[in-house]
């Protein structure tokens, strides 16, 4: 047995696109402890509520994340919208899901191409990002912002999408399906994308219940914590629902789950574009949340289970506003999918656990 | 085999059309409703400083007595929550980006003009 030497990886890293720090316990090429480290983008965003109204903090909210800018707009909104008891039109609740699902596409493409760089292939992180650009042109005409939405409030939603939009969003989520397609049947199918994946960073069903993994991360080790069987808004309406899981716990089964869920998504959207209600798509909400009432949300974003948690104080400004978001829970996960993998597939581990440490630390 | 489907498709987009365009010789249109920089038409302000007082950024300055309302593009995030709020409907989304800053201070608008 070698000596046991520490190797940093990140925060600044070709294949992170994230700044997470990971000190790495090497003994002959195998990682035996990974040491995360985290606080390199804090900003103290939560620390902002007490300085701005409840309407005001959704936009400082999606700022969270760039790429999870939709669900935080949503999550937040319907937490105080929870907390002052305020009941959205159901057409509202449709396109909250309807943009959401968009950005669980556009969230999945992006990760996709990440990851098909790591690999090597070169040319699926373009196929990947070329597609991810129809998404975001979607947004930009449906919402008026590419990233940042800024179409949710507190009391619905901003904007409507017309008959002529929805039929244009279903035209181009065909073309991306089609071409989506050949890229996953490439990507699952390579032997050298196997090679480098299967067995590789392997987290058991015990092992993830018990570290709490959320999102596409558990649902690899088939643990079912998918958020959006519980129905909550245009969810509950979903004629089925059935979660995409996976049993190996494994690097392959990671990058198949994601791989999969675009295409749930993509039927997820045009099943509630063939039944979205007419009607208002907002309501006027005025006055403050009560003084101690307080709420617990879940939402789940393209990453896994985001909570939120608000508290009002009888004034327009909440007295706390908590988000724990799904990369916080899923660090534990990562370090214990990292010991005693080699040295050479830390990046795969990271990668297919997809952090986004913005939203972890906020 | 795997391989030759993802060549396949990227052999076939020598014969697409590109999926990108020759800028500057080219450029994308705008949608209508894209958010890109605020203006107002100061001869239907009243000065109440809604639109000051509702901005997340705190990036507009209204002045009653000097007659002036003022934006920081810089500190402005697009948010059209003053458009929405403006009980004038004096405030308007122009989709097109804002021009690019010479310096950092604040655009000023003074009673009478339209920028």
């Amino acid at each position: 047995m070698g000596k046991a030497t520490v190797i940093p990886f990140g925060p600044q890293h070709p294949v992170l696109p994230e700044p997470l720090h990971l000190d790495l316990v090497v003994q002959d090429e195998k990682v035996i402890e990974a040491i995360p480290q985290i606080g390199f983008v804090h900003r103290g965003l939560e620390k902002l509520v007490e300085t701005r109204d409840y309407n005001q903090f959704l936009y400082v909210c999606e700022r969270i994340c760039g790429i999870c800018a939709a669900g935080h707009s949503i999550g937040y909104a319907e937490t105080v919208e929870r907390l002052m008891g305020v009941e959205i039109p159901k057409r509202a609740e449709y396109l909250r899901v309807i943009w959401h699902e968009l950005s669980r596409v556009h969230s999945h493409l992006l990760w996709l191409g990440l990851a098909a760089d790591a690999f090597g292939f070169e040319s699926m992180f373009m196929h990947a990002w070329r597609l991810r650009e129809r998404v975001l042109d979607l947004f930009e005409k449906t919402t008026g912002g590419r990233v940042i939405l800024s179409v949710v409030k507190v009391g619905g939603v901003h904007r409507d999408i017309d008959a002529n939009q929805m039929s244009e969003i279903i035209h181009v989520l065909d073309g991306i399906m089609a071409d989506y397609r050949k890229i996953v049947d490439t990507l699952l199918t390579d032997y050298s994308v196997k090679n480098r994946t299967v067995g590789v960073g392997t987290l058991s069903h015990e092992e993830a219940f018990a570290l709490s993994m959320v999102g596409p991360f558990a649902r690899a080790s088939n643990v079912n914590n998918d958020v959006r069987c519980l129905g909550n808004g245009a969810y509950g309406d979903l004629s089925d629902f059935q979660p995409i899981m996976d049993a190996q716990g494994d690097c392959y089964a990671r990058v198949k789950v994601r791989c999969l869920e675009v295409l749930q998504s993509i039927e997820i959207i045009k099943e509630l574009a063939a039944k979205i209600p007419a009607g208002e798509i907002s309501v006027n909400v005025k006055g403050a949340p009560a003084e101690g009432a307080e709420v617990c949300n879940v939402l789940e974003q393209p990453r896994g289970e985001c909570y939120y948690y608000a508290r009002g104080n009888g004034t327009k400004n909440l007295e706390r506003m908590r988000i724990r978001t799904p990369t916080s829970q899923n660090i534990a996960g990562m370090v214990a999918a990292l010991k005693g993998c080699d040295l050479a597939d830390v990046n795969m581990v990271v990668l297919t656990i997809d952090p986004c440490i913005s939203c972890t630390e906020r | 085999m795997s391989g030759f489907k993802l060549g396949g498709m990227t052999i076939g987009s020598v014969f697409k059309k590109p999926e990108t365009l020759l800028y500057p010789f080219e450029q994308k249109q705008a949608p209508a409703g894209l958010r890109g920089h605020v203006i107002v038409d100061l001869s239907m302000c009243v000065f109440c400083g809604i639109c000051q007082k509702r901005c997340p950024a705190d990036a507009i300055a209204v002045d009653k007595a000097a007659g002036t309302w003022a934006i920081d593009d810089f500190a402005c995030v697009q948010c059209a929550c003053c458009v929405k709020e403006c009980p004038k409907n004096c405030l308007l989304m122009e989709p097109s980006p804002s021009a690019v800053g010479t310096s950092k201070a604040p655009r000023v608008f003074v009673v009478g003009s339209m920028r």
